[in-house]
């Protein structure tokens, strides 16, 4: 399925269904136009995969998303209203039902996992010491690391590093929760669970997930909707099985991991023979 | 001819481009500090963050300033008596050591030793947090770095370099002392009586106060800037760290020269 992108004035999705409405998104850096006019519609309750090649934009779509960045132009609604026309008040209080996985896993050095995972629940209510240790630990034990509560940050391996993240950015119980790179350097092993996790957890606590890879296998195989972008624009959209039969040259090179076709391996550069002996 | 028109023109750009450049980053640390300024008063209601910085900050340079005070106050001794005896008025050490510490040396020395080590430490932590995407992490679980992170900080550098160039003074008397009294004979009773009588509370003393409060400001505030704005790699941080501490000493001698200026003329 092509993509369809309508017009950049149109205007944002609304029912209750949607999500995030991103409508005419323009973005870039320097000179390089990272996003030229993107519309794109999150749905509540699915698991939705942003994909494309290194390089095309994807975490930078998580940082407008969630306004750590604003746009050159363009509009994103979260929840029916437009995030970056938010006062900081109001975006630190829409950011409470925002959770995000960074792709280092972002963790504070200085704390232990548990207190990693108390810190929002420290910040921002006023619980009494026995009921966040249990919230903790049950967070904890939804991603598998009870027994590590008392470890230091650097003593987790990048996996249990990331489950920690997790377990920190669904502490406050989100909405939302945006996973930027969730598999990249991953180990199989790890790759399964944090997939599973991801599904799970969006399932059965009636959360959203947006996730940015580019591991085609696992992400397709979690989502319910697929969006792959590339030079600044959406090339396809659909659900895994209609990405699967699609016409699109360009889509099948990126889903298939075939070396020729539209998108070239080489930056562009003049021509070999010119560079190795001169002109 | 015209390769040589053509090359002025590039120097000339390239001057003016990093003119600009630091004209930006000059206007972006302005920036920066009133955000941190206005983030005060909620860091106020948690004074627990404070008192963690003010350790962190603080108590772990004391110990240099203690080492520091005591070889300066003794190197002081030395000179100085051996310039008095010339005139035969080693009797003066006493007031020779008190007020070169408690005007210039003290506030001076101290807060190029707070940005070596105080400073350096802080402007890589923070640039580790900035490569490790702590600050974002903290924006996306609502919490304001400014508030949480970089306001005590800021802080409690305002705080600990008061008490810490009033330290060093401190040991570095006794460190004169030791060498004048002790090691070359001057009269112990000469040595304190001679200082009471020239140091003056509000004219030297204060001085040496307001000093130290200033350069407290000032080395925090590039410490932190050069940590928050730094380029999130390990050689980014590497350049912030020594640009933090090459930065906050130009500083703190400039500013001794117009504080000292200032003060006098207020003084006089």
């Amino acid at each position: 399925m092509n993509a369809d992108q309508s017009s950049p004035s149109a205007p944002p999705a609304t029912g209750p269904d949607v999500l995030i409405s991103i409508r005419g998104l323009h973005f870039r850096r320097g000179d390089r136009v990272i996003f030229d006019g993107v519309d794109m519609d999150i749905r509540r309750g699915a698991v939705t995969a942003i994909m494309g090649p290194s390089g095309t934009g994807k975490t930078t779509l998580l940082k407008l998303i969630s306004a750590q960045l604003p746009p050159d132009a363009g509009t994103i609604h979260v929840e029916g209203r437009n995030i970056h026309g938010l006062s900081d008040d109001e975006l630190f209080e829409q950011r409470k039902r925002m959770g995000m996985l960074f792709q280092s896993g972002a963790l504070l050095t200085d704390l232990s996992v548990f207190e990693n995972v108390a810190y929002p629940l420290r910040e921002h209510t006023k619980l009494p010491e026995s009921m966040i240790r249990q919230l903790v630990l049950t967070k904890l034990h939804a991603v598998g690391l009870r027994g590590a509560a008392g470890l230091m940050p650097a003593e987790l391996s990048g996996g249990m590093a990331r489950r920690v993240a997790l377990a920190r950015a669904i502490a406050l119980d989100p909405i939302l929760i945006m996973y930027d790179e969730p598999f990249s350097g991953q180990d199989p092993i790890s790759v399964g669970v944090l997939a599973k996790l991801i599904k799970s957890m969006n399932d059965n606590l009636g959360l959203s997930s947006i996730i940015v890879s580019h591991d085609v296998a696992e992400t397709s195989a979690i989502s319910d909707y697929v969006y792959v972008i590339a030079e600044g624009r959406i090339m396809d959209h659909g659900t895994s099985s209609q990405l699967g039969a699609t016409r699109s040259e360009w889509t099948r090179q990126f889903l298939d991991g075939l070396p020729d076709g539209p998108v070239h391996f080489h930056y562009p550069a003049r021509e070999y023979a010119a560079d190795l002996f001169g002109d | 001819m015209a390769d040589g028109v053509a090359k002025s023109g590039d120097t000339l750009g390239a001057l003016g481009r990093g003119a600009l450049r630091s004209f930006e980053r000059t206007g972006r640390a302005g920036l920066f500090l009133l955000r941190v300024l206005k983030s005060i008063p909620a860091v106020l209601a948690r004074p627990w963050l404070i008192v963690q910085q003010l350790y962190s900050v603080g108590v772990l340079t004391i110990v240099i300033v203690l080492v520091a005070g005591a070889f300066v106050g003794m190197v002081l001794g030395l000179q100085g008596y051996n310039i008095l005896v010339r005139f035969n008025s080693e009797a003066s050490l006493g007031t020779f050591v008190g007020l070169t510490l408690v005007r210039e040396l003290g506030p001076v020395v101290t807060a190029l030793l707070f940005a070596g080590r105080a400073g350096s430490a802080l402007t890589a932590e923070l640039g580790l947090m900035k490569a490790t995407e702590q600050f974002p992490a903290l924006e996306m679980m609502a919490v304001d770095p400014y508030k949480r992170v970089l306001a005590p900080r800021m802080l409690a550098g305002f705080i600990a370099m008061p008490f810490l160039a009033g330290i060093f003074s401190a040991v570095g008397i006794m460190g004169g002392y030791v060498i004048g009294v002790d090691l070359l004979g001057v009269d112990a009773g000469t040595f304190w009586s001679q200082m009471q009588k020239a140091v003056d509370f509000h004219e030297d003393m204060m001085t040496g106060f307001w000093k130290s409060l200033a350069f407290g400001f000032a080395a925090t505030w590039i410490a932190l800037f050069e940590g928050y704005d730094s380029v999130p790699t390990s050689e980014g941080v590497g350049r912030a760290t020594t640009q933090s501490v090459v930065h906050s000493s130009l500083a703190v001698l400039g500013l001794n020269f117009i504080l000292t200026a200032f003060l006098l003329e207020t003084n006089a």
